[in-house]
């Protein structure tokens, strides 16, 4: 319990602890888009030609595109011609070590309290940080490399991998997808790309900090993630972002691959900035994360998602090959005006393909906490099975909760189950607890942790401690 | 003295309920109080641990020389003020010995110990679980969730040999537990008897009395003391009623 006690203490009142900027010179373009945007935005990162060409075939596509509007969101319009479409770090070096990077940046980092150098060397992790839209810092590199692993900036996989790049990038996610994704594929910045050659166990996590940062600027990651055949990884993306007043667009797309007999864990914190208390300002996160696994392939997303005034998201996995495993692990907490629509879709194509899905919802103050997943069993996954558990826990008396589930069910054999429950965090055990020395927000701590473990058990350890905290800090104040 | 109350009057949602209470408690000391239903007891017990629910509109407690209802439930529990709910709540997901051991821990730091490790713990609460013959599984339980209403009881009593408090308020603890429970939770009680331990004893039945027996018994109606006596007096309430 210290933990979280001091955690409280230092974070009351803190407001976003992360809401800080940053003065690093940027090189921005206007507001706007049009095809001479994209044009200019494939032409200042010297990208060869096709894909010059599949940003605008996903540009003219997303022309004749209207925002989705089955959701539970109440969402602000959003004027695309208003938002600039690129922005990167002026001084952009060619890094050995973190000293070259931006003292601007490194300190950035330092209050975010990622100490790079010693997670390099602690934790064994490799940092691939993504400050704006372009990577300032990528290492391990040369380590990964001795086994033929691939772990750069999207860009640079452009340009030293073009073959891979060009076979997987839109084979999960068409750039016709949806909305948020095709707008992606015709203005994406950067992001990461990771390859794992055949057979290899990637002996790291490897991880991503995103940051949100110069002011009306989009953010449109691209996460390409390929396993070969046997191989596997664990992939963590955990984001913070300034505080801002106006509302900030990000619309990222990770594509998964995993190929026969390919494990890929892709865990999330997604961390940023809600709005504040009434409801102003936060980020608007709208995210197309899929996978694609072949035979004896397992793909598990876990999503630990905290921040953002909208969250619109799910992680979905497509299960192609033979005996394919998908799985789906999320806690979702709003509070405050925050809203979430988020779930998953798990699509079965194979023959005894599984699938579980642990959805776990936390409303509080006047939060809305949408559940919406989808199973689908094609006529040829004979043997598939699903298990799906969503439930949400309400915290005060202001809050909603929602689960939409949908099954569609072609093949007989099929075995699907689906459980769901409503709690609510009651006066009498906040009492109990107090009574017992407990103090209110430790007790709504300790409640919420229990009610999230099945989710955290699936975080790796430092990522999971990370989450707890989060939490902690989003339900901050939500009972008196 | 440690705890005393003075003219306590107490309301919830607008009804009245205790109406100048007086009541006196020595360390060591074990007070029984009964009295018909509806009289008030559990609002005592309540008002005592600091409810939000319900209002103190006038009189004083001082627990040890302090105000007492100048602090937060919280604190009262901090400072060694225990009540064993008649009504334990259940708290699915959480682990029934991580409740306990971030209780213990949270009172050991307003007490400027050092917090217990999870080694030490589980040592502890070893020892105290078998006072109560309490199984080992119900440790990992959920807090109280589908226990019966004997093991919510039980448990009541557990968390109280962990916490050690200096007053103990126990509100009905004998109902529900059958038999042979209610010896091994009056036994459990009774070891943690001590000079530096008072207990608030709530209860109708003497039986649980002949185990437990009292320096004190009070009849509480209609929001007040009305009577206060030995340990004879609850014979006597059992033979006679309260009229
Ligand atoms: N929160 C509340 N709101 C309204 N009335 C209440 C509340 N709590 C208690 N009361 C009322 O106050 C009176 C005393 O209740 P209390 O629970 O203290 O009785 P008790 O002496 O413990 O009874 P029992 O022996 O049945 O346990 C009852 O009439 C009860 O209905
Ligand atoms: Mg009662």
């Amino acid at each position: 319990m210290s933990t979280s006690t001091d955690t409280i203490e230092q974070l009351a009142n803190a407001e976003y602890k992360y809401g800080f900027t940053t003065d690093v010179e940027a090189d921005t373009f206007e507001p706007g888009l049009n095809e001479d945007v994209v044009r200019r935005l494939s032409a200042i990162k010297h990208e060869p030609e096709w894909l010059l060409e599949f940003r605008l075939k996903a540009f003219r596509a997303w022309q004749k595109m209207t925002e989705p509007t089955w959701h539970n969101l109440k969402i602000e319009k959003t004027d695309y011609q208003a938002l600039s479409y690129y922005s990167a770090p002026k001084k952009k070096p060619a890094l050995k070590s973190m000293d070259e990077v931006d003292p601007e940046v490194r300190k950035t980092f330092e209050k975010l309290g990622i100490p790079l150098i010693e997670q390099q060397f602690l934790a064994g992790v490799a940092v691939d940080a993504v400050f704006d839209s372009v990577s300032v810092a990528t290492t391990f590199r040369e380590k990964l490399g001795q086994l033929g692993i691939i772990f750069c900036s999207f860009s640079e996989a452009v340009k030293d991998h073009p073959e891979l790049v060009k076979q997987y990038l839109g084979s999960v996610v068409p750039y016709t997808d949806n909305f948020y994704a095709t707008l992606n594929s015709a203005v994406f910045s950067d992001g990461s790309f990771v390859y794992i050659p055949k057979g290899v166990r990637c002996p790291m996590e490897l991880s991503t900090y995103f940051r949100i940062n110069a002011k009306n600027t989009g953010q449109f990651e691209r996460t390409l993630i390929v396993a070969d055949e046997g191989a596997y990884v664990s992939y963590l993306e955990g984001c913070t972002a300034p505080m801002r007043d106006e509302n900030q667009l990000h619309a990222a797309v990770v594509e998964l691959v995993a190929l026969d007999g390919a494990t890929i864990k892709y865990s999330t914190i997604q961390n940023w900035y809600p709005g504040d208390k009434n409801g102003k300002g936060g980020i608007y996160n709208f995210v197309t994360k899929r996978g694609i696994a072949h035979a004896n392939a397992k793909i598990t997303w876990t999503q630990v998602e905290t921040g953002s005034a909208i969250t619109w998201k799910y992680p979905s996995c497509i299960l192609q090959g033979d005996n394919s495993i998908g799985e789906f692990y999320s806690v979702a907490t709003v509070n405050n005006y925050q809203q979430a629509d988020t779930g998953t879709k798990m699509i079965h194509l194979g023959k005894n393909t599984r699938s579980t899905i642990v959805s776990k919802g936390i409303s509080a103050g006047r939060g809305q906490n949408t559940y919406r997943g989808a199973v689908k069993i094609a006529k040829n996954a004979k043997g598939a099975r699903n298990y799906s558990q969503c439930d949400s826990l309400l915290i005060g008396d202001r809050c909603g909760a929602h689960t939409f589930p949908y099954l569609e069910i072609k093949n007989t054999s099929a075995k699907v189950e689906h459980e769901a429950s409503t709690s609510k965090i009651g006066e009498d055990q906040i009492f109990y607890c107090r009574q017992r020395g407990i103090s209110s927000e430790d007790a709504v701590n300790m409640i919420v942790s229990g009610f999230c473990k099945d989710v955290f058990r699936e975080l790796p350890m430092e990522f999971a401690v990370e989450a707890q905290k989060l939490l902690s800090i989003s339900l901050e104040g939500s009972v008196g | 003295m440690l705890l005393e109350i003075k003219d306590l009057k107490v309301k919830a949602e607008d009804k009245q309920i205790l109406k100048g209470l007086n009541l006196s408690v020595n360390p060591g000391e074990v007070h029984a109080i009964m009295g018909p239903n509806g009289s008030g007891k559990s609002t005592l017990a309540r008002a005592l641990s600091g409810h939000p629910g319900y209002e103190v509109n006038g009189g004083s407690v001082t627990f040890d020389g302090r105000d007492l209802l100048a602090m937060s439930p919280e604190e009262r529990a901090c400072e060694g003020v225990f009540m064993a709910f008649q009504y334990p709540v259940e708290i699915p997901g959480v682990n029934n010995a991580y409740f306990l051991k971030a209780a213990l821990n949270a009172v050991r730091k307003h007490k400027g110990l050092q917090e217990l490790d999870a080694v030490e713990f589980m040592q502890l609460i070893k020892s105290k679980a078998k006072l109560l013959e309490m199984d080992q599984a119900m440790l990992s339980r959920s807090v109280n969730e589908g226990f019966s209403g004997g093991e919510k009881k039980r448990n009541e009593i557990f968390q109280m040999a962990v916490l050690e408090p200096r007053l103990a308020i126990l509100d009905e603890t004998d109902s529900g537990l059958d038999i042979d429970a209610l010896k091994i939770v009056a036994n459990g009680v009774n070891a943690l008897r001590a000079k530096d331990r008072a207990m608030i004893v709530v209860t109708h039945y003497q039986r649980l009395l002949d185990y437990i027996v009292p320096d004190f018994v009070h009849v509480l109606s209609g929001g007040q003391i009305i009577r206060s006596g030995g340990k004879e007096l609850a014979l006597e309430l059992e033979a006679k009623g309260y009229r």
